[in-house]
């Protein structure tokens, strides 16, 4: 299964990123294989719509989960209608990688 | 501490597809952007054409006022058409109804999430595995979370008129200023009797 992480840098010892349709990567996660995609966020400094084009983008990837400190109200209703599960964490200072490890546990 | 059941407050009937293409385009002249259906108008359509609810039962469930009801419906329509005519795909997206699907908040890595697969029971948090966590309520959340920091709206069933949510307080409680009804949560469809 695949889980999005929102991260602000593309190392594991990056950060959470708070936001979602403005974040700086998406982390693809494969808990299945372990394998990491770092996806540098094309909409992090558009204008308008960044929040939507950032659920396609990561539901083109087939995520099933999707890791961020908040969703707008907007994309709620988007993934809700996709199936994409929302996890909420208002953890700014948790890395990458203690996120993959609780997904592990 | 298990989730409570299922309430029916929240109807979720989030559109199978998103969107429609069209095909065999006589000549690319045509218009080729798409036209943006937005979930509540899907929403109206679907009570008031294919429910065949009136308007006025259709205005009840998405909690809305009548004319806000006919307003909307009556873009819903004209986008369609307009679709239809021009050759354009219709996508459907955003809009201000939300189907809001069941949230949970964990006790032992204190995430939120949410159960998108209504049919399934959640039995653990899908971060830490943890079975402790309960049902969030944002309507009953006193901190200002930014879950609840959203652009909701309290409008009167009765004569439509809105004013900004406020957390904590529930919509049914508010009392509309302008005829002294009691408000509920814009978007939100209800289940009362017809
Ligand atoms: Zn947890
Ligand atoms: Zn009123
Ligand atoms: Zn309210």
């Amino acid at each position: 299964m695949k889980v999005a992480i929102t991260s602000n840098g593309n190392s594991l010892e990056s950060k959470l990123d708070q936001r979602f349709g403005r974040c700086g990567y998406f982390i693809i996660y494969d808990t299945e294989t372990q394998g990491l995609e770092f996806l540098p966020n094309p909409n992090k400094d558009v204008q308008e719509g960044a929040g939507p084009a950032s659920v396609q983008l990561v539901a083109s990837r087939n995520v099933q989960k999707i890791i961020s400190g908040e969703f707008g109200i907007k994309i709620k209703s988007l993934l809700d209608s996709l199936k994409i599960q929302m996890i909420v964490l208002k953890q700014p200072e948790k890395s990458i990688k203690e996120i993959i490890d609780m997904l592990n546990n | 501490m298990s989730p409570r059941p299922f309430r029916l407050r929240k109807i979720s009937n989030p559109p199978v597809i998103s969107g429609f293409k069209p095909y065999g385009n006589k000549k690319n002249g045509g218009k080729t952007e798409s036209v943006f259906l937005h979930l509540e108008e899907y929403e109206a359509l679907r009570l008031c054409d294919y429910e065949m609810l009136n308007h006025h039962q259709a205005a009840i469930f998405m909690a809305v006022s009548r004319p806000t009801l006919t307003r909307i419906y009556s873009k819903a329509r004209q986008k369609v058409a307009e679709a239809l005519v021009q050759g354009r795909q219709i996508i459907i997206e955003g809009g201000k109804i939300y189907f809001d699907s069941e949230w949970y908040s964990c006790k032992s890595c204190s995430c939120y999430f949410n159960n998108p697969e209504k049919q399934e029971e959640i039995k653990e948090c899908p971060l830490c595995r943890s079975s402790n966590f309960m049902n969030y309520e944002p309507d009953h959340e006193e901190t200002e979370d930014t879950l609840t920091r959203c652009m909701d709206i309290c409008i009167c069933p009765s004569c439509g008129f809105e004013t900004p949510h406020r957390f904590g307080c529930p919509c049914k409680d508010e009392i509309c200023p302008e005829c002294g009804n009691n408000m509920v949560r814009k978007g939100a469809p209800l289940i009362r009797n017809l």
